[in-house]
């Protein structure tokens, strides 16, 4: 009950990394989740399944270089002050 | 000196076009309507905020003698100018993250408003026409339309919430300083989650509407008005009241949500009440239901600790 806005930062950093290490080929294809799954509709509706997918694969390539260095400076940071 | 003078007059040509693009924004005319106070008192703080510099540094200095010598004219005339073109562009810096513009819009509120809101929040049972009226494709004005959303009753609910609920755990013996930032800093992580949860529904759900991030900040903070008055009452009159006043509230604002939300993002036939099939109205529908059924678990959430 006690929120502070640290642990939604964490909460934040948790959920982007769970979201980020989601890998295509190994993963979501064996799910039906894959690469080919995802283009479906091309009219106005293209369906929540699509959207999810879309998002994963955006916050793959958007957040991966800036994940890397909030991780490393967590793990730094964790190292150093507990 | 040259030098000096066109490179001020290079900033200052840089910085008009600036001034003129966030007047532009807030509309020429109705920039100056949408701070006119429509209470009758004094002008509106927009015109009174461009006069505030000038004002107080030509009142201040007349009746000192030791500022007539030139120098201390020519170095508090440049000190002045220095500080008007440092605010220029922290202006300009700071409008860049945070669209300060548009937020202006939020607080164009008047008293009759902010009543009749408050009204509409407790009791929105006999209000008929729920539609936003547009003029020239821009959202009205609050303070001319009752069912604009406006971040004034969210932002003073939140922190008379955080007041109340002070002096609610101070009534348990359980107050200290510390705990009201506690307070303060929880309301406002699960304001944040529900505004990114909305977001993240909005969008997997694909609706062309025309609800920015603002608006559901502002839909969000209303519920802090039921919140406040249920822990009152319960401080007041004891836990049945509390029970009641808000079992009041949180229907009041699932009616209220569900009428407001209903218009913006249902399409137009499934709005008017008509029965639309689909599987995407269907989803649409059930979005509303959960945004607005999500207000009253919230409500008991927050103050639930409060009332022992």
């Amino acid at each position: 009950m006690a929120f502070t806005l640290y642990t939604l930062l964490q909460t934040a950093i948790l959920c982007t990394n769970a979201i980020a290490v989601l890998h295509e080929e190994r993963f979501l294809s064996k799910f039906g989740w894959g690469v080919d799954h995802g283009v479906g509709g091309f009219g106005d509706d293209p369906g929540i399944k699509a959207q999810i997918l879309t998002l994963i694969r955006s916050v793959r390539t958007v957040m991966r270089v800036p994940l890397i260095i909030v991780n490393s400076a967590c793990i730094v940071l964790l190292l150093l002050f507990g | 000196m040259d030098y000096t003078a066109t490179q001020s007059g290079f900033r200052q040509r840089k910085l008009q076009p600036n001034m003129r693009l966030r007047t532009n924004l807030v509309d020429g005319s109705e920039g100056s309507q949408l701070f006119e106070d429509t209470s009758g008192a004094a002008s509106g703080p927009q015109t009174g905020y461009s006069n505030q510099q000038p004002g107080p540094q030509a009142a201040g200095f007349p009746g000192q003698s030791i500022l007539s010598d030139p120098m201390s004219n020519l170095a508090m005339a440049y000190g002045s100018s220095l500080a008007s073109q440092g605010r220029e562009m922290v202006d300009k810096n700071l409008d860049r993250f945070i669209p300060i513009s548009k937020l202006k819009y939020y607080f164009a509120v008047d008293t009759v408003y902010v009543g009749k809101k408050l009204g509409l929040l407790v009791f929105p049972y006999m209000h008929e026409n729920w539609e936003v009226s547009y003029q020239q494709d821009t959202p009205v004005a609050p303070r001319i339309d009752v069912n604009a959303p406006d971040l004034y009753i969210p932002a003073m609910g939140f922190i008379t919430y955080i007041l109340v609920a002070g002096l609610a755990l101070g009534t348990q013996n359980k107050f200290s300083p510390e705990l009201l930032g506690v307070q303060a800093s929880s309301a406002l992580v699960w304001l944040i989650m529900e505004v990114l949860a909305v977001l993240l529904s909005l969008y997997l759900v694909t609706v062309n509407t025309d609800l920015t991030t603002i608006d559901l900040l502002a839909f969000s903070g209303y519920k802090y008005v039921g919140m406040i008055v249920g822990v009152v009452a319960g401080l007041l009159f004891g836990r049945p009241a509390y029970y009641l006043s808000l079992l009041w509230c949180c229907v009041a604002i699932f009616v209220f949500m569900i009428r407001t939300l209903r218009l913006k993002l249902l399409s137009e036939a499934a709005a008017e009440g008509r029965l639309v099939r689909g599987a995407r109205n269907q989803l649409r529908m059930y979005l509303t239901m959960s945004i607005a059924g999500a207000q009253p678990i919230f409500m008991y959430w927050l103050t639930y600790h409060l009332i022992r």
